[in-house]
């Protein structure tokens, strides 16, 4: 139950004055990663049947690791936001929200870091 | 808030009052009507009304009007115009929001019923009437009128013939909230989502030649909730029963936002 008028409901704690980037960074990830991801599934499939030294050969490139890096950052961005606008459609108790968009960003920062040092421990180590 | 199931005191009770249609009527229609009286403690019931269609008008509207003047004079629902210009009659009628006084009888996919209901996650004020306060205040909150700082000219203000266009397929929402009612993200988040038709008209104003405070109405947009809980999900377009595309408006209203950054 609340006095508030209606307005005064919708107006609420006025604009946050942001959106606008994270809805065109979700645009340009997805763009992204399209090549990236015909170009991983594609190299992948060429490789079928190769063995272990075959395929930590083909990471140790500077082009394919930095490609591979790429295809990581990117796409658990990408992850990332849409996690962050799914949670925020369909979890709305403030306290809840708040954990549920802490973790689902934990997670994807380390799934990112491991899958972006694998890449580099390949690279430099070899 | 997503909810799967409904409420306790809001599941629908399938068995509510029939109405047969009158001895000897040869054509008859079978309206299932959703009914709830906010005075008797009930669950919302659906009333069957056989209507006989030989002496009854072609439309949805006209067979509601027939049942209230002929058959059940508590059947309550908003009407006007009857000819899809005022949006009072706004209802889902066949599963789909629509007006009443312009969807025929004789469109409805299902056979011969025809399911009634009140646009779909509003607060209902009684059978087929949606509580519209918060979209009129949500309406209110974008400040749809002209705004300008220039002093008014002698004259009225000039358009170009171009800029006029840019005005169609924006102009003809006739607010009926068909399209918002429809919207997946309406109904989660429709206390923080304007929705598709607040944000159709926003972009009436904020595509206007003559308004000056296209900047300031953009700020009022930009917001994660307020204009971004479109997904592009494409009801509104689907249900509008003037044929407009408030999606198109909204991917307007987002390009405008990218446009002013880069």
């Amino acid at each position: 139950m609340s006095l508030r008028s209606p307005l005064a409901r919708v107006r609420g704690l006025g604009s946050a004055r942001e959106g606008s980037s994270h809805w065109w960074a979700q645009r340009l990830t997805s763009l992204a990663l399209v090549p990236l991801v015909l170009w991983f599934v594609f190299s992948v499939a060429m490789m079928a049947g190769a063995d272990y030294v075959e395929f930590i050969d083909w990471v140790h490139s500077p082009v394919v690791a930095g490609l591979l890096v790429l295809l990581i950052s990117v796409g658990l961005l990408h992850s990332n936001q849409g996690m962050q606008v799914v949670i925020e459609d369909y979890i709305h108790g403030e306290f809840c929200k708040v954990v549920a968009l802490f973790l689902s960003q934990s997670v994807h920062i380390v799934l990112g870091l491991t899958g972006v040092l694998s890449v580099l421990m390949i690279l430099f180590r070899g | 808030m997503v909810e799967f199931a409904l409420p306790a005191n809001s599941k629908i009770n399938k068995n509510g009052k029939k109405h047969p249609a009158p001895a000897g009527a040869s054509k008859t229609k079978t309206f299932r009507v959703y009914r709830w009286n906010p005075d008797d403690g009930q669950n919302p019931h659906e009333d069957v009304y056989e209507v006989d269609m030989d002496n009854c008008g072609p439309m949805v509207l006209d067979a509601l009007i027939k049942i209230k003047n002929e058959i059940d004079p508590t059947l309550t629902f908003r009407r006007s115009c009857r000819e899809g210009v005022c949006g009072s009659c706004a209802m889902n009628i066949d599963g789909t929001n629509t007006l009443a006084c312009t969807k025929y009888c004789a469109d409805v996919a299902e056979g011969d019923e025809v399911k009634i209901y009140p646009l779909p996650h509003m607060p209902v004020v009684k059978d087929l009437v949606p509580d519209l306060n918060h979209v009129y205040a949500q309406y209110t909150s974008i400040e749809p009128w002209l705004k300008s700082t220039t002093a008014a000219p002698e004259r009225e203000r000039l358009q170009t013939p171009e800029d006029r266009e840019k005005l169609d397929g924006l102009w003809e929402c006739i607010l009926c909230f068909c399209c918002s009612t429809s919207c997946p993200s309406y109904w989660w988040n429709g206390d923080r989502y304007l929705g598709p038709a607040i944000l159709l008209q926003a972009y009436r104003w904020i595509a206007d030649s003559r308004d000056e405070e296209t900047g300031s109405r953009l700020d009022n947009l930009e917001d994660p909730f307020r204009l971004y809980r479109c997904h592009t999900i494409m009801n509104c377009t689907k249900t509008c029963p003037k044929g407009l595309n408030p999606a198109k408006a909204i991917a307007e209203i987002k390009k405008l936002m990218v446009e002013r950054k880069v």
